[in-house]
């Protein structure tokens, strides 16, 4: 494996029963890249995330994320990881301090971490009047941002985001992207998913999955010139209108 | 006019999900309703689909009351909730049936209705609709809303979640349930979606922020708007939000929308600044506004918005 790739995936597949849900993609994304990973709803998304951060187990193929085997060691894979789904995933019932302590424990940090950092995001979000309010009594684009920061926590290396922005505002969609921005800017590799396609614009680079196969992967510039459109949108539907 | 509210307001305990909403929506009109979530888009629909009962005003849908004449009401519109909610272990052909029979109709009555979107999903019609994929439950879910042949259909963001190609599929099996004379009230947080409405309200933290044609709403914006471009973009936004000039930055695909404070801004003085920070491949073009761009600068003054 290379040594600047912060991913790096060899003829990955995975079947459920007769069906291949991930049909033998490759491909590898470098350290500090912004990498957009697009397709159609039902075109094997989440299944491939799920096996790069180690939660599902690949049927055939390789991949190494954060410089470990996903197969051999998934823990180190897990550790090294940010992930952060669509779901909103934090504990709607406790504060925004409580979710922020909780999960610096489950990462292991030690108290003495955990109260600098809480702190440290709370100031960095601006959250401060509402850090003893319990997060469900928050807008969604500001859980995300929460959210977000929650799977930085633990400095990892690589953050996977599954649909972090959908339905959020557009202000504060914008200002999520300004923070995944931020975390490139730092060396940070985001690996992100989106059904907006004016975000798939913001990223380095773009993979499109077409029925469990990468149809593409190219710049969003380099994606246009190719299909001879102006925008990531028109690529999108060409390309996942061309199955039907 | 097939749907009006007069003066609506509704709380949750101490927190405003509506305001004081007035609007019409004509027979036959496809009406966006715009906002992001959290923006009190579903209270909207459940007090005129009535399920829940405003604290003020008056609404009418069909010519009938919400709360007086919610029986009425309830047969004679549709409704497809944000959130699935048909019967996950009764099959496709099943859930249908079973709402045609709770309206006292049959599938075969008002075919000619459903028939565009059903064939889609009819080879699958043996499975159960929890195994569905999320297209199909969303196609599912429509062919029961509509299975009674209602004057109005309500649809709660049904293409949030849903990728650009099935969204698009969608709204084109909208455009023709609109020839049909259907009047529909949809709401959806993806703002390109707005501009496929005949008319829109922008709606954010329980108010109205603009009512009009999309059309409108787009020449009524108030500022002159430049697309930039940076080889960095990262820094570019930076540097905007630095200098004086800027009323708004925001990245909009492989641009940033740039407007002005003021009126006599000249792009040479931008260029200037931006050189001067050592930017590359700079390029600075005026442009046409969009729904979001509206749509964000209305907001900006009444949310609690701050830079993250």
């Amino acid at each position: 494996m290379h040594k600047d790739h912060a991913i790096h995936v060899e003829n990955l597949t995975k079947m459920f029963g007769d069906f291949t849900a991930v049909n033998n993609i490759s491909f590898q994304v470098d350290k500090g890249e912004v990498f957009g990973f697009l397709g159609a709803n039902g075109a094997g998304k989440t299944t491939a995330i799920k096996m790069l951060i180690g939660i599902s187990r690949p049927t055939s193929g390789k991949a190494n994320v954060a410089g470990y085997d996903v197969k051999s060691e998934t823990e180190m894979v897990k550790k090294s990881i940010g992930y952060m789904s669509q779901k909103f995933s934090l504990y709607n019932d406790l504060t925004i301090k409580e979710n922020i302590t909780f999960f610096g424990g489950i990462y292991g940090l030690k108290k003495s971490v955990i109260k600098e950092k809480t702190q440290r995001l709370i100031d960095e979000l601006g959250l401060n009047e509402v850090a003893d309010k319990p997060v469900s009594s928050l807008p969604l684009g500001w859980k995300q941002k929460v959210a977000f920061s929650v799977s930085l926590l633990h400095d990892p290396k690589i953050i996977f985001l599954d649909e972090p922005t959908g339905g959020v505002d557009p202000i504060t969609r914008r200002q999520f992207w300004n923070m995944i921005y931020r975390e490139a800017h730092k060396g940070k590799t985001i690996f992100v998913t989106t059904h907006y396609m004016d975000e798939a614009e913001y990223c380095d680079r773009v993979s499109i999955m077409v029925e469990g196969k990468i149809e593409a992967l190219d710049t969003p510039k380099n994606l246009k010139a190719q299909y001879k459109v102006d925008s990531m949108n028109k690529v999108f539907l060409k390309l996942a209108r061309n199955i039907e | 006019m097939s749907i009006t509210l007069r003066n609506i307001s509704k709380s949750y305990g101490p927190a405003k999900a509506l305001n004081d909403i007035s609007f019409n929506v004509e027979q036959g009109e496809l009406f966006g309703l715009i906002g992001p979530d959290g923006a009190g888009k579903t209270t909207l629909f459940r007090i005129l689909t009535t399920l829940l009962i405003q604290e003020e005003g008056e609404a009418t849908v069909a010519g009938y009351d919400v709360i007086t004449d919610y029986k009425a009401i309830r047969n004679h519109v549709g409704y497809m909730p944000g959130k699935f909610s048909l019967y996950q272990d009764l099959t496709v052909e099943e859930n249908l049936n079973f709402f045609a029979t709770i309206f006292d109709t049959t599938i075969d009555e008002n075919y000619d209705l459903i028939k565009d979107i059903y064939v889609q999903i009819e080879p699958f019609k043996n499975r159960k609709a929890g195994k569905l994929s999320g297209g199909m439950k969303q196609k599912l879910a429509l062919s029961c809303a509509l299975i009674h042949k209602p004057k109005v259909l309500f649809l709660d963001e049904p293409t949030t979640g849903v990728d650009p190609v099935s969204r698009k599929e969608f709204w084109e099996m909208l455009k023709r349930l609109q020839q049909k004379n259907i009047t529909i009230l949809v709401s959806t947080p993806y703002m390109d979606e707005a501009e496929l409405c005949d008319r829109i309200a922008l709606i954010t933290d329980g108010q109205i922020l603009e009512i009009n044609t999309p059309h409108s709403i787009i020449d009524a914006f108030p500022k002159k708007i430049y697309n930039v471009r940076a080889s960095e973009t990262y820094r570019l936004i930076q540097d905007l939000e630095s200098y004086p000039n800027t009323h708004s930055a925001y990245p909009f695909g492989e641009y940033v929308h740039f407007t002005s404070r003021h009126s006599n801004f000249s792009p040479e003085d931008l260029m200037t600044f931006l050189k001067g920070k050592q930017h590359t491949g700079i390029e600075i073009f005026e442009t046409i506004p969009t729904i979001e761009d509206t749509f964000m600068e209305l907001s900006n003054t009444n949310t609690l918005a701050t830079n993250a």
